[in-house]
């Protein structure tokens, strides 16, 4: 298919379906290892703790900036779908609300980076 | 407009793949079915396509434009042209029957497999029924009524694409607006039809119907009343 046959997908609506569909295919493939590194605690500590000692590295550290990215986006994308579809809004009430969380979010996370 | 001469790729016969090119002259206030008719006239008088009204009213004219789906009698070419060329090609999700015009069964055995029809109880000696202009649910059905059934939003959803079974975004909007109307008493009818395999839980709420609806109607918003409705009625409580 050429460029121009995903050209009726380039609007707001069908990409934030996009990024709600990646991160969770995403956090699904991450979640089986995160179990199994949890677990460690209890079968293998020694093992688990050389995993940590990889959280010191500055590319781990992005990397768990994209994990942190990743559960956001989906969480967010998952409110989104269920306001859309469940609750008879107006659209101008759809962006109110959506702003109002989006300030809230930021307000908290400002917070939080403060008290960490 | 900056070009004197249209670059324009056209899609030709029932299988994908083969295209005509033609150098059209460009003018102001040109619109892309002008665009398609002068080819027709001048250049090949073998082109199939398909339109009536050429007022944005009848909704047979909707053509796949550079990758888009819009009606083509109401788009001006100066909208839609990069570097002087325009492709166009036949609705998607709908059997080619030659060059740009489409086999429309499907879409509209649809409607009528979406309870998209009338179910009336009056007799015409029955006085007629009162209409609150002002009540929610015929202000729910009011935004949705306009549609012109052009098949756009069609053409446009990824669901219907990977979903043939897929009622699609103008069939479950008409059943929606007649769930809303007054003078409809097919509501046990519409929410079963629109509840099954291929109904309107299918949807995935990707919105390309509300984006690229020509009318700015809203099948998304519809389509999630229509599963919001089903929910309802699917609870104990919640049938009437």
């Amino acid at each position: 298919m050429s460029v121009a046959a995903y050209r009726n997908r380039a609007h707001p609506l069908w990409i934030a379906y996009l990024v709600h569909r990646l991160s969770g295919l995403f956090l699904a493939l991450f979640l089986p290892f995160h179990f199994w590194v949890l677990a460690l605690a209890a079968s293998d500590p020694g093992r688990l703790d050389g995993f940590l000692a990889f959280t010191e590295y500055g590319i781990v550290k992005v990397a768990e900036f994209g994990l942190v990215f990743g559960l956001a986006v989906h969480m967010f994308g998952g409110l989104r779908l269920l306001a859309l579809e469940w609750l008879p809004w107006s659209a101008p009430q759809k962006t109110l609300a959506a702003g109002a969380a989006a300030l809230s979010f930021g307000i908290a996370g400002t917070f939080l980076i403060q008290a960490v | 407009m900056a070009v004197d001469t249209l670059k324009v790729t056209i899609d030709r016969g029932a299988d994908a793949g083969a295209r005509s090119t033609f150098d059209v002259p460009a003018y102001g206030n040109q619109t892309v079915l002008d665009v398609v008719s002068w080819v027709q006239q001048n250049a090949d008088p073998t082109l199939s396509y398909r339109f009536a009204c050429r007022v944005g009213m009848c909704g047979s004219c909707a053509m796949m434009v550079n990758g888009v789906p819009r009606w083509t009698c109401r788009t001006h070419i100066s909208k839609v042209v990069e570097d002087g060329a325009v492709a166009i090609g036949p609705l998607r999700n709908l059997p080619v029957i030659k060059d740009l015009a489409v086999d429309m069964d499907p879409f509209f055995d649809k409607w009528v497999a979406a309870e998209g029809v009338h179910h009336g109880t009056a007799t015409r000696d029955d006085p007629i029924a009162p209409v609150d202009e002002g009540s929610a649910a015929r202000v729910e059905a009011n935004a949705g009524i306009e549609c012109i059934n052009c098949s756009v939003c069609y053409a446009a959803c990824d669901t219907v694409a990977g979903n043939p079974d897929y009622l699609g975004p103008a069939p479950l909007l008409r059943a929606w607006t007649l769930l809303n109307d007054a003078k409809d008493e097919g509501r046990r009818a519409i929410l079963e039809a629109v509840s099954g395999k291929g109904g309107c839980h299918n949807c995935h709420s990707m919105g390309s119907c509300t984006a690229y609806c020509p009318n700015e109607l809203d099948p998304m918003s519809a389509i999630a009343g229509l599963k919001r409705e089903t929910a309802r009625a699917a609870l104990p409580w919640g049938r009437r």
